[in-house]
């Protein structure tokens, strides 16, 4: 009786399920972005931030809903507003936390998502759109980091954003007038409040959810690359599948959903135990409402920021260093172009590129932690050096990854079954 | 009963799906938890909707003053003798006369409708659609017609009730008005929105 | 790869400094404990008493340190509610703002956050450090906020103490005054030992006010995290059971 009953409501769902499809490419969109995606069997530890960045992008995006409900964007009420939301509002706090502790996470899984692709070499041929959308998602994520920064309207978001914004006034003849316009006034004021907080509750996430539907487009448009740098599509069976593939559902989710479960855990353990994260995720200084006429005695950019900073303060001259900080992520934009190796993947590249990368992430690191120091002589010599080997790493590259001897890359993908 | 590896293998699959699904699915419902929770009234809204206590002892014999609980306009009303013989003679014309209708505290629920029979607390919301009820005293008004005793008049939807609150047969109003928790904190003071003490 | 990991982490753990303010650089380890309710208690009337005069904490309702001190209506009421009236109100100063910075030469600031932005150690040694100093205002000097316009208005708990600075004179010929220690001129009420049990308390309150939210959020912390590793297990197996497929 209850098997035929539940028979029965089966059938009603499968009915409703086949009336939808014919009216909506439901199943075709399952097939082709989940059942029927073939992705490399060998995708080590890096292939988890992808999908984990994804998870970031929802939580902020519904824990920020609900921070809205609450948060007033007035240079007046914000900062008690935010107090509200942490004290008044039933677990506002947990909110509140998993948000400003959310885009820390967001930047550590983007900033280890696109070392992947640079060790890999997922930005080559074919996949140099895929890359050049990601970088433009890496903008968009600054942006909307940079402006939620100032909506605390604490004395970090206060001064942060006067640096920031005052760097658009080095560029020549139009600079003063930029940053006036960005502002909307002759200083970061209730105005300038207002439209951030517009761009950073609509108008950039809505940037950021066409550039992520484009990444994942373009990705299954070319198939994704692997830890090998092969191109499983060489070898396919007689239905057109891939050899080394296997279907992205459920092989692909259910490793997921392990990454997922680390992920949580050191997530929560972070937004429990040390929300500020030792004046890293949080500021200090921004538990002070913002004062436009004191300075903190040491600010610093959030810690996703300081290696364009550290960069910024490398360079004795305002449009030097300005331009230097914007061409640092420009190259980044090149890097398809740059590379003249005849594999992909670090793991067949010489000595030469796999030193090039390993001293390019040193300098990268190296450059964050001077970012967040006080800009002694010492500290601004490092800078310089570290500032130099990090363009070394691409204005160099066409050279040394054509002088680089590469193992020869197999032919299909290494895989060790467990 | 001898079960191949590969049947075992099926029942151990589907099992591990179904248990990590349902651990999942609480996950994400406790998860939901506290952003549902996020609606209730925060600190401040309470602080705000907290008791208001209001001195009656300029109330005379008849008036009524209007104070602000929780966003909603409190009416108290001090009702004469004359004011209370009104009621029992109503009692066949109103809907609900006993006071059934949960529109009440239960030591609201008498004759009066109140705690002491001249102080009429009452929530000045018609229970029709939300309007403010204007007090209208005067007895058989030529626009209320020669059987008004006096009572409350919704010039909205022409919703009646009388001096108890308690509302016409005939009217759109389905129930009588809402009498709030209060107490009296003393002859002279009174405390609305809550009733501790009077249980 | 590890090694990537591995200055990841190192990065990411090297603490931002705290904002250096101390002309002496001395800076006193707090050890208050903000799970100790019954130092929560006694910083609280600590607080009211010394401190609400002047400052404020706008942010805090009084209904709230009730609740999570343990501290009844009868006597939240009774020993430190004395700017408001009722209990759900925050505490505000009596002061008004343009009194205070016309007395103080600036408005005397509000100490909801002030756990949080200039940290435990700062304040314990903040409060711990106020010695005599005939050239200041209010007759009072401090070694982490040299020049600070507050009076020390525990002076009559701790004593009057004066501190004794050596002039020293470095390589490129420059002298600084560096602080040698403090010598009590005056007996206060509290024995030094009460008195820094005074601080500590103090310290510890407004180390809870900064954060209310900071002790219910660890005990859920145990629970979420618990549930995510039985969640990872399972996941873990389900992974392990879906790639045996996976040749």
């Amino acid at each position: 009786m209850a098997n035929g009953q539940a028979g029965a409501i089966g059938e009603r769902i499968r009915s409703v399920g086949d009336w939808i499809g014919a009216r909506f490419p439901i199943s075709s969109m399952w097939r082709e972005h989940l059942s029927e995606y073939w992705a490399p069997k060998n995708f080590n530890f890096w292939y988890y931030f992808g999908s984990l960045a994804l998870l970031m992008l929802v939580m902020q995006i519904v824990t920020g809903i609900f921070l809205t409900m609450n948060y007033k964007p007035s240079a007046d009420e914000a900062f008690a507003s935010v107090e509200y939301i942490m004290r008044d509002v039933p677990w506002g706090w947990l909110i509140r936390y998993m948000h400003a502790v959310g885009a820390s996470f967001f930047f550590i899984v983007v900033y280890l998502h696109m070392f992947r692709g640079l060790m890999y070499g997922s930005y080559r041929k074919p996949r140099e759109l895929v890359w050049i959308l990601g970088m433009l998602i890496y903008l968009a994520l600054m942006a909307e980091a940079f402006m939620g920064y100032l909506l605390p309207w604490g004395q970090m978001s206060y001064w942060g954003a006067q640096v920031i914004v005052s760097l658009f006034g080095a560029i020549p003849v139009i600079g003063d007038g930029l940053s006036e316009w960005i502002r909307g006034d002759y200083y970061i004021s209730d105005i300038t409040l207002n439209r951030f907080f517009s761009f950073h509750v609509i108008a950039v996430p809505l940037v950021l959810l066409a550039l992520v539907v484009m990444h994942i487009l373009a990705l299954h448009e070319v198939g994704s690359n692997n830890p090998d740098g092969v191109e499983i599509k060489k070898h396919k069976d007689e239905t057109g599948k891939p050899l080394d593939g296997i279907a992205f559902h459920p092989y692909y989710t259910v490793k997921d959903l392990v990454g997922v479960a680390v992920f949580a855990i050191l997530f929560s353990a972070v937004v429990f135990f040390a929300p500020e994260f030792f004046g890293l995720f949080l500021e200090h200084a921004n538990f002070e409402p913002a004062d436009p006429l004191k300075t903190p005695e040491h600010i610093a950019p959030v810690w996703y920021f300081t290696p364009f900073y550290a960069i910024l303060r490398a360079i004795p001259s305002k449009i030097g260093g300005v331009t230097l900080m914007g061409l640092a992520i420009v190259v980044l934009f090149l890097l398809p172009w740059l590379d003249r190796s005849p594999v992909r993947s670090i793991r067949y590249k010489g000595w030469i590129f796999r030193t090039a990368i390993a001293v390019f992430a040193v300098s990268f690191l190296a450059l964050g932690y001077l970012g967040l120091k006080e800009a002694s002589p010492t500290y601004v010599l490092l800078a310089r050096i570290f500032t130099f080997l990090y363009f070394a790493f691409f204005v160099l590259m066409p050279f040394y990854s054509r002088w680089d001897k590469p193992k020869p890359a197999p032919d299909r993908v290494t895989y060790h079954h467990e | 009963m001898s079960a191949t590896s590969d049947d075992l293998d099926k029942g151990r699959r589907h099992f591990l799906t179904l248990a990590t699904g349902v651990a999942g699915g609480v996950g994400v419902i406790a998860a939901a938890v506290p952003f549902v929770s996020s609606f209730r009234p925060s600190a401040r809204a309470r602080a705000l909707g907290a008791p208001v206590e209001v001195d009656i002892s300029k109330l005379e014999p008849g008036a009524l003053i209007k104070v602000e609980w929780r966003g909603k306009p409190v009416y108290i009303l001090n009702r004469t003798e004359a004011a209370l013989a009104t009621l029992p003679p109503l009692d066949g014309r109103v809907r609900d006369p006993e006071s059934q209708q949960p529109q009440q505290p239960d030591y609201a629920r008498n004759q009066y409708r109140s705690v002491r029979p001249e102080v009429f607390v009452m929530i000045g919301v018609c229970t029709h659609l939300g309007c403010a009820p204007e007090y209208r005293p005067d007895v058989a008004p030529a626009d209320l017609g020669p059987d008004w005793k006096g009572g409350f008049f919704c010039p909205c939807h022409g919703s009646k009730f009388d001096l108890a609150g308690r509302v016409y047969d005939g009217v759109p109003a389905p129930l009588n008005l809402a009498v709030p928790p209060h107490r009296f904190l003393s002859d002279n003071t009174l405390l609305i929105g809550d009733d501790r003490g009077l249980g | 790869m590890n090694r990537f990991i591995g200055f990841l982490a190192l990065a990411l753990f090297i603490p931002a400094a705290f904002a250096a303010g101390g002309g002496s650089g001395i800076v006193m380890e707090s050890h208050n404990d903000v799970g100790n309710i019954a130092s929560l208690q006694r910083g609280a009337r600590n607080f009211v008493n010394y401190c609400l005069g002047c400052h404020s904490a706008k942010f805090v309702r009084y209904n709230r340190v009730a609740r999570d001190l343990g501290i009844s209506e009868e006597d939240l009421a009774k020993y430190l509610m004395w700017t408001a009236e009722k209990p759900h109100e925050t505490m505000d100063v009596a002061m008004p703002a343009d009194d205070a910075a016309r007395w103080f030469g600036r408005t005397p600031p509000d100490l909801s956050l002030i756990a949080r932005s200039r940290g435990v150690d700062w304040l314990y040694t903040y409060l711990m450090t106020f010695y005599v100093d005939e050239s200041a205002v209010f007759g009072a000097n401090n070694l982490m906020l040299p020049g600070a316009s507050m009076p020390n208005v525990l002076w009559e708990l701790e004593g009057r103490k004066e501190a004794v600075f050596e002039e020293t004179v470095d390589d490129e010929g420059n002298s600084h005054e560096e602080f040698v220690e403090f010598r009590q001129l005056t007996e206060g009420s509290l024995s030094p030992e009460e008195f820094d049990q005074f601080a500590t308390d103090l310290v510890n309150f407004l180390d809870y006010m900064g954060e209310p939210m900071q002790l219910k959020r660890q005990s859920l912390g145990i629970r979420v995290i618990a549930y995510l590793l039985v969640f990872f297990l399972l996941a873990l197996a389900l992974k392990k059971e879906f790639w045996k497929d996976v040749h």
